[in-house]
């Protein structure tokens, strides 16, 4: 598995993270041997496997639909990088 | 024990003295500050002292004493892994994306430790985001190894094993999300308990890989762990994936027998790879095991050899997924003067996550993209559950399962950073508990060339009972979790 230049530039723009020029190469050969390594997995038939998604396969609890607890906005907004009259501030999005 | 020993007192011990007021919490607490004052900054183990809500903890501890109303943990301090939210205190998880992070609310394992009357001495430092094996991937530097500080600790949780190892702390909660709680505390000389999945709640504690994350204590000894242990297991209803078993009573449990226990060694860990001291230690804690009554038998786990490969595709997908919330807006770090929107969130994330924390992403996004999906993702769901399978079968015939938590002592500082591939062998041995979802814990077995070798066993689901009776027994006819590394007696 070699992972070129172009394709490592498209996986950042989905993660959203910025790669440079000059780092590409290097990055691309990393992950490539990283994809080789987990390539031994196909050494193994998997086929008719259910796949494990839980170790005791116990299904996600649901809980009832109810209010349990009220936000406390100003406490959970004293954390963010920019906010005005209780609203999360971003550089403006529509012209 | 005079004031000038308290940090070689055990949590037991410190329980014991502070119910009898043979020391007050303030004065314990009062030294270990003081060590960690003197002595941390040869291992840069912890990122945050919180002295003041310490020494305020102590005195409503040595009040409670003084009323005749102690909890399990009344006055006995510790350290919390940076992972875990804190009310008030910064929570930065070894990220500069969290540098600025004061949580809003405490994790349950810190609540249910707190309620249990344990006093927090301050926040140890980690691998970033708990990614990496050896505490080099933290912003904050890395953490060296009390017994050379030209190595590593281990990772993730290696400021807790390092603070515990040097006395620094009396115990620490950890990690593990493939061998960061076992792995530095086999590298560290001391004990480290991953419960089962499940057992231990996961709400507030900053998410690596959900399907795999479980905290755990890590202590100078099993019954150490086991006190910790029983403050921090239980279901709790605001962590989806915790299960609503009851807890026993885990001190209780520890002076269980080991005479007749089946203890299986897998072959599979014994092979290539395997430092040659290593074997050494292990084979001699394995024989102790025989004569404290123990019927030792090989046995296999065909499919373990693929843990790691399944582990660097399920952990990364998990991590891009559980790591998209870093984007800038609600909380942590934010880029100077965004041009847009787009540029915010992609400067934001690149300055503010670090090198092998983009690798993983980067690995996870690409395993999880369009096409991938059944030939990374499934696939290693799949062989998930081929590897849950082996274990299952050998605990038809066995009670346990023994064997190195790692396959080398601990590595100098720079040894594996090139190379992302030979670092993540390091866990070769600790992975396939967490895949698994099974119990496992590490204690110190002996020493090669002066550095410690842990020995790790593996219990059946919610069986941390049965193993940290094992380990006590073992810790009852040995003392190597009692040496002290030079310097820090």
């Amino acid at each position: 598995m070699s992972l070129s230049d172009e394709q490592v530039s498209a996986i950042a723009e989905l993660a959203r993270l910025s790669v440079p020029r000059d780092a590409l190469r290097g990055l691309a050969q990393e992950l490539s041997a990283i994809l080789d390594f987990v390539a031994q997995m196909n050494a193994v038939d998997t086929s008719g496997v259910e796949p494990m998604a839980h170790p005791q396969d116990v299904p996600q609890r649901l809980r009832p639909d109810e209010v349990t607890e009220t936000i406390d906005r100003a406490r959970y907004q004293a954390v963010a990088p920019a906010v005005s009259h209780g609203l999360y501030l971003v550089p403006r999005v529509i012209e | 024990m005079t004031g000038e020993s308290l940090h070689l007192e055990s949590v037991a011990g410190l329980v014991r003295g502070l119910a009898e007021r043979r020391f007050s919490s303030e004065a314990v607490t009062r030294h270990f500050l003081d060590r960690i004052a003197r002595l941390d900054a040869r291992l840069n183990s912890i990122v945050t002292v919180t002295a003041e809500t310490a020494l305020d903890q102590a005195r409503e501890a040595d009040g409670r004493i003084a009323r005749g109303q102690p909890r399990p943990l009344e006055g006995v301090p510790l350290l919390h892994k940076d992972i875990f939210c804190t009310q008030g205190v910064r929570t930065a998880c070894g990220s500069r994306m969290l540098d600025n992070f004061v949580s809003p609310y405490d994790a349950t394992v810190v609540s249910r430790l707190r309620a249990a009357g344990a006093v927090m001495l301050g926040k140890a430092n980690m691998d970033e985001f708990a990614m990496g094996s050896s505490n080099e991937t933290s912003f904050y530097g890395p953490v060296r190894n009390p017994w050379d500080t030209e190595r590593v600790p281990g990772g993730s949780s290696g400021g807790s094993a390092a603070a515990v190892a040097a006395r620094l702390t009396p115990a620490a909660t950890g990690t593990d999300t493939g061998g960061s709680i076992r792995q530095p505390a086999a590298l560290c000389g001391i004990t480290g308990l991953k419960p089962t999945y499940g057992r231990v709640s996961r709400w507030g504690m900053i998410a690596f890989a959900s399907s795999l994350d479980q905290a755990g204590p890590m202590a100078v000894s099993a019954e150490d762990c086991a006190h910790l242990l029983r403050a921090m297991a239980g279901f709790d209803e605001r962590d989806s994936t915790s299960m609503n078993r009851p807890v026993p009573d885990y001190v209780a449990a520890l002076e269980a027998p080991v005479d007749g226990l089946r203890v299986g060694l897998p072959r599979e860990w014994f092979g290539e790879g395997l430092d040659a001291g290593v074997a050494e230690v292990v084979e001699s804690a394995v024989a102790v095991l025989r004569e404290l009554g123990a019927e030792v038998r090989e046995v296999s786990l065909p499919h373990v050899g693929l843990s790691v490969p399944a582990y660097y595709v399920v952990a990364p997908a998990e991590a891009s997924s559980n790591l998209a919330r870093y984007d800038g807006v609600r909380f942590g770090y934010r880029c100077k003067d965004p041009r847009d929107l787009h540029d915010l969130y992609v400067r934001s994330r690149s300055e503010g996550f670090g090198a092998e924390v983009k690798r993983r992403i980067l690995i996870g996004t690409y395993a999880l993209s369009a096409g991938y999906y059944d030939a990374y993702y499934r696939k290693a769901q799949q062989i998930r559950r081929l590897i849950r399978e082996d274990f299952l079968r050998a605990f038809e015939t066995v009670d346990v399962l023994a064997g190195p938590t790692s396959p080398t002592p601990a590595f100098r500082i720079g040894e594996r950073t090139r190379d992302p591939v030979s670092m993540y062998l390091s866990d070769v041995n600790t992975i396939a508990a967490n895949l698994a979802g099974l119990p496992a814990l590490s204690m110190p077995a002996g020493f090669t060339a002066g550095l410690p070798v842990g020995l790790q066993l593996v219990g059946r689901d919610f069986d941390e009972g049965r193993l940290l009776g094992v380990a006590h027994r073992f810790q009852q006819a040995t003392d190597w979790h009692r040496r002290v590394p030079p310097g820090f007696e």
